[in-house]
């Protein structure tokens, strides 16, 4: 079983952490695991993304060019990956940011208003673990219950307050519908 | 086995040289490898090592050459450019028969370039690090558990044949993130008190490294002497990795991400059926040429898969003596082959006769 999965948005957002957070998932459970980062001026306030592969064998290339699981945090992210998602693709989009649908028709979308929720819950700046939580629930690239081990390793400890707030935020996902 | 954790590889290959006892890091930042910098000036000074960000690449390349001529485990590390002005040091580095470890996580060239992952330094490391008849050992990884190894690898083979040596090293690999050991068993320690200037305390002759060497029958000397080394490194310190060749009729080479990349391009070539396989050089140099010109007898050709214009290529058709096709699979400035620009290089290969 082998997931690629591309996470984008706009820099800032956490897309790096939230593709982390994954990659310490398929750490803890002995998998193959690759995350690479886009690097570069685009990361300044423009857009970013992140490569996750987790598979239970070796892994070739890092780079996802055809994800089967992709998170859209704003529109630019959505208009230059969705035609790049393998059909049967699950597609998760922010729908407080993107307001337009998903055109294609093989694939499964899956709308989350995360950004709104966030503010709405206290949680400003997490939106990105609700889509997590969200994709979670849809996609099961992971298990559930690991969620609080993993984020235990992940979040580093000087920023030990935003645990119990990070793990909220992927709950919530996980339960929006 | 120790646990596994998750490292980006330009900071899992900076603590590698940590533990391998590397106590003198000098480096000037510059994308992709500014992470190697960064995790030295966090780490060198808990462990009483010497983190300097020096001026200039110049200016670092020549404090390696320092702590290398007394006797220290040194290494810089920097991208495209920055190893371009280097060379300088680097030759006198090799002049001066000195071990030191140089990082270069490729950017696109030439010029400034970009800062996206490239491989067309292949030329700069394997042919021309700089002036004059000498060579580098060349040390390509594919993934970060081999940024780790190999760095390790890179100072025990620096002190070994006391020359320096160079990680060929890619944006991709610097940036990515994999599970990764860091066990890597016993530091080897090489008496190096025959050379090193490290101090006589007035109980022995002084030790001199130099690169100047007027008189040109005694230059001549040792660089024949040089090179009986460098033979010795040909016989036996050649390494690469072998993927699917069993039974290959095609055989890729590559090395790093686009090692990597082609992986992907054999395992969906092999579903339509077409016997591919890979041989991935681990020492560009040494150069795996012994391996290839005997898969030459058994595949009808070749594809060489690399982020250039087609540089390695041209070993490539040396090593196989232009017995077979090469076909060259690229992209360069920045960009990388995907899986389908592999595959479909793989079955135009497929296409073609066994006879050049």
């Amino acid at each position: 079983m082998t997931h690629q999965i591309l996470l984008a948005g706009f820099g800032g957002q956490g897309i790096l952490f939230s593709g982390k957070f994954l990659a310490y998932d398929g750490l803890i459970e002995d998998r193959q695991v690759s995350w690479l980062p886009s690097y570069g001026p685009e990361m300044r306030g423009g857009t970013c993304n992140c490569s996750v592969i987790l598979s239970d064998s070796q892994i070739g290339s890092p780079i996802v060019s055809n994800p089967d699981v992709l998170i859209a945090m704003n529109l630019p992210s959505l208009d230059k990956f969705e035609n790049e998602c393998v059909a049967g693709a699950k597609i998760f989009v922010d729908s407080s940011l993107v307001d337009r649908k998903v055109e294609r028709t093989d694939v499964e979308a899956y709308y989350i208003p995360a950004t709104k929720m966030a503010s709405d819950e206290g949680l400003s700046g997490l939106a990105n673990m609700i889509m997590i939580g969200y994709m979670i629930k849809k996609a099961g690239v992971m298990p559930y219950e690991n969620v609080e081990k993993v984020m235990a390793k992940v979040v580093p400890a000087k920023k030990q307050t935003m645990l119990a707030l990070n793990i909220k935020a992927v709950e919530l996902g996980y339960n929006f519908d | 086995m120790a646990e596994k954790v998750l490292m980006k590889g330009n900071e899992a290959l900076a603590e590698a040289a940590i533990m391998a006892g590397c106590r003198h890091y000098f480096g000037y930042p510059i994308t992709p490898q500014t992470e190697i910098a960064a995790y030295m000036a966090k780490r060198m000074p808990l462990i009483g090592g010497t983190f300097l960000q020096a001026e200039s690449e110049i200016a670092a390349i020549n404090m390696v050459y320092g702590a290398a001529a007394a006797g220290k485990r040194a290494m810089t590390s920097s991208s495209s450019p920055g190893i371009a002005l280097k060379s300088e040091g680097i030759s006198y580095l090799a002049g001066s028969d000195l071990p030191a470890l140089i990082i270069n996580v490729q950017r696109g060239g030439p010029g400034l370039g970009g800062i996206q992952p490239s491989q067309s330094d292949y030329f700069q490391a394997t042919k021309s690090a700089g002036h004059g008849d000498f060579r580098l050992i060349v040390l390509a990884p594919a993934s970060v558990q081999e940024m780790v190894d190999l760095t390790f690898k890179g100072f025990d083979l620096a002190d070994k044949y006391r020359m320096p040596t160079m990680l060929l090293s890619d944006g991709t690999m610097g940036q990515m993130m994999e599970p990764v050991s860091l066990d890597m068993g016993e530091v080897k320690e090489y008496d190096k008190s025959s050379w090193a200037a490290c101090g006589t305390k007035c109980e022995r002759e002084h030790n001199v490294v130099n690169s100047l060497f007027i008189q040109p029958d005694e230059l001549e000397k040792y660089n024949f002497e040089r090179y009986e080394r460098y033979a010795q490194i040909e016989a036996n310190e050649v390494m690469y990795d072998e993927y699917r060749m069993d039974d290959a009729e095609i055989c890729i080479v590559a090395y790093g991400v686009a090692a990597r990349v082609s992986q992907n391009a054999i395992d969906k070539a092999r579903e339509n059926g077409i016997k591919v396989g890979m041989i991935r050089p681990i020492t560009l140099w040494p150069f795996p040429k012994a391996v290839l010109n005997a898969a030459a007898d058994k595949v009808k050709s070749f594809v060489c898969v690399e982020l250039s214009m087609g540089q390695m290529i041209e070993d490539i058709e040396l090593a196989i003596r232009c017995k077979k096709p090469v076909l060259l699979c690229n992209r360069t400035g920045g960009m990388i082959p995907t899986t389908a620009d592999v595959l479909s290089k793989i079955e135009e290969a497929n296409n073609i006769g066994g006879d050049k």
